[in-house]
């Protein structure tokens, strides 16, 4: 992906993250976690990830971000009134996050890109995900499917009102 | 440089189909329904005493006056979600028609330009992702009005259309089983191959029931009726965008005939052929009985984009005649349909296919 | 301008984690301590894709797939128990739901 498209697009994106973080009224975080998802997916097509990007949108933007406005507008939340915790927790939150970063940037800066050959054919396209999906990772599949519908009973059973 | 003036002029075709389409489909819901309800319907128009002229009128001036009305906002809104929610509702929709195909290849200057605006791999996935993303407009008009009853039918909307959208994403899916493939191009062009030498193998022929759940849910998707108690006009006055003029109002309106075209545009693509005329190949008409019209490959062209708007307003036509025919649905009764029985058959129509699609595969493999 | 190193991309994941993690440190409100985690997790899913195109290899592409499926169980259930929790407590402030029995 150009350089510079790259620079703009990350650029919207820490800006999007920043907005869910700090946005006091919790529909704006939802919207903003929207909008760093698509962006993100947008990054996705330029890393040759077309299936995934699809499927991000559908997932997560399109059923997770949903099922959170429903709740914020279930339980009626207006803007928070405490917004963040004492001055200390913000303070030593702030010196913690700064540090994590500085380690986690040393750490990948040096990323070397690997064996830089020629993309295989149909790379990141249905086909190959799913050749990959059905034989190398199947036992992980049929888990997933189980751990979906134990999901979807709990969460029916949880959100259940008392008889 | 010349890549990128070709792909806006497509999306600029694309765009200009819609649009119109929909511009004078405002104008065939009124004289469809005046016809079904045995009236006249509307006449009054008339430029220089030309009373077909009429149509200038709902094409140019309705949006007009919408356009210049005052765009009033309530009092204890969140003005950022006021403002998003018509855009979010009907710009996700225009979005999807970059994946319909509406022609084969348009051979000029030595170029073959494929006629899809995003020649995408995954074009069904992202009409699913479309779709997905137009509950947003929903969720956030009703929200932001700070009115208990616009929330009732956002609540109500929003609900509806994550019920159907299951029931289309498994009618897609078994559209995929039958082509092996999620590229809408490559679907359309599947279905110009011949069954027993003289049926086009068009996609209603492999997949009737997953079209009867896709055409039903993409009408319940676009809250029409019979599946229009988010807006129901004698209930909840205009629901989740009662508060709206204006623009914003045009926009939503604009959501639902968008909505309407795009059903229609996604039911000729995947189940009619999309741009495929019978018996029509590239350089002219091959008819089964030998005979052969050769043509130049602009007139084939431009009979394939044709064909693709004669059956996008005969489904247009469909939903209209829907809307004006059934009376609306009650909303358990809407909630029963689409999980008690559009989403029971549209598995049971995959697993179906499924079978019927790898019996038949037995002898090559 | 070239195509983006490897790098970069992995500086924006790391990046959108530690604001996700600051969410979860210092935000009261459970929903929006949510989404940060939701935001950790697409970081993630960032650095899985970006080296799976560097290293040409389709795994990182369905690990994505898992942890997307994982993360959409996780926000069903989790707002289910937040749900819940608020019909009891009537409140979703994180600092007032401290004592186990109510």
């Amino acid at each position: 992906m150009n350089q510079l498209l790259f620079l703009v697009l990350a650029a919207l994106t820490v800006l999007g993250a920043l907005g869910v973080v700090l946005r006091t009224n919790p529909v704006h975080s939802a919207l903003a976690l929207v909008a760093t998802l698509f962006l993100l997916s947008v990054l996705f097509v330029g890393l040759d990830a077309q299936l995934v990007a699809v499927l991000q949108i559908i997932v997560y933007a399109g059923a997770i971000v949903v099922l959170f406005l429903f709740v914020i507008m279930l339980l009626n939340l207006q803007t928070d009134v405490r917004v963040l915790g004492g001055g200390t927790l913000v303070a030593a939150a702030l010196a913690g996050g700064l540090a994590l970063a500085a380690l986690l940037v040393a750490a990948v800066r040096g990323a070397s890109p690997g064996p830089r050959g020629a993309l295989p054919a149909g790379f990141g396209a249905t086909v190959s995900l799913a050749h990959k999906l059905f034989t190398d990772y199947l036992l992980s599949f049929e888990l997933t499917s189980i751990l979906l519908l134990v999901a979807v009973v709990g969460a029916v059973a949880l959100a259940q009102k008392k008889r | 440089m010349v890549d990128v003036a070709i792909v806006a002029a497509k999306a600029l075709v694309v765009v200009l189909i819609v649009l119109l389409t929909m511009g004078h489909g405002v104008f065939f819901e009124r004289k469809v329904s005046a016809i079904i309800q045995d009236r006249i319907g509307a006449n009054r128009a008339s430029i220089f005493g030309v009373a077909a002229l009429g149509i200038i009128n709902t094409l140019v001036a309705d949006p007009l006056k919408f356009l210049l009305k005052e765009d009033i906002v309530p009092a204890n809104v969140d003005r950022l979600l006021h403002f998003l929610a018509p855009v979010l509702s009907v710009l996700p929709l225009l979005v999807t028609f970059a994946v319909v195909p509406f022609g084969d290849v348009l051979v000029v200057g030595g170029r073959s330009i494929d006629l899809q605006a995003a020649e995408l791999d995954v074009g069904v996935l992202y009409v699913l992702a479309m779709v997905a993303m137009a509950v947003y407009g929903v969720v956030l008009a009703g929200w932001a009005s700070n009115n208990r009853w616009s929330l009732l039918g956002a609540v109500r909307g929003s609900a509806q259309m994550i019920s159907y959208e299951i029931a289309m994403g498994l009618a897609l899916i078994a559209v995929v089983l039958t082509y092996e493939t999620l590229d809408l191009q490559t679907i359309v062009r599947a279905q110009g191959a011949l069954l027993w030498g003289w049926l086009p193998a068009w996609g209603v022929l492999y997949q009737p029931l997953a079209f009867v759940v896709f055409m039903t849910a993409g009408i319940a998707e676009s809250k029409r009726i019979p599946f229009d108690l988010p807006e129901s006009e004698s209930e909840l006055v205009s629901g989740y965008f009662t508060e709206y003029s204006g623009a914003k109002h045009l926009m939503f309106m604009m959501s639902d005939f968008v909505e309407v075209v795009l059903v229609a545009a996604l039911v000729t693509t995947l189940f009619f052929g999309g741009w495929q005329v019978p018996y029509l190949l590239r350089d002219g008409f091959h008819f089964p009985g030998g005979s052969t019209v050769p043509l130049p490959s602009l007139a084939v062209t431009g009979l394939q984009v044709l064909a693709f708007v004669l059956k996008l307003h005969c489904f247009t036509l469909l939903q209209i005649v829907i809307r004006w025919t059934l009376p609306r649905f009650r909303y358990d009764q809407l909630m029963r349909l689409g999980w008690q029985g559009l989403l029971p058959l549209s598995l049971a129509n995959v697993v179906a296919s499924a079978f019927v699609i790898v019996f038949l595969q037995r002898p090559a493999a | 301008m070239g195509p983006t190193p490897l790098s970069w991309y992995l500086v924006l994941s790391a990046v959108l984690f530690v604001i996700g993690a600051l969410g979860v440190l210092v935000r009261r409100n459970i929903i929006v301590i949510f989404m940060a985690i939701e935001l950790m997790l697409n970081a993630v899913n960032l650095t899985f894709v970006a080296f799976a195109r560097s290293l040409a290899s389709t795994d990182g592409q369905v690990i994505v797939f898992f942890v997307m499926t994982v993360a959409a169980a996780e926000a069903a259930v989790g707002l289910a128990i937040i749900l819940a929790m608020f019909r009891n407590r009537e409140t979703v402030n994180a600092d007032e739901i401290t004592s186990l029995r109510w």
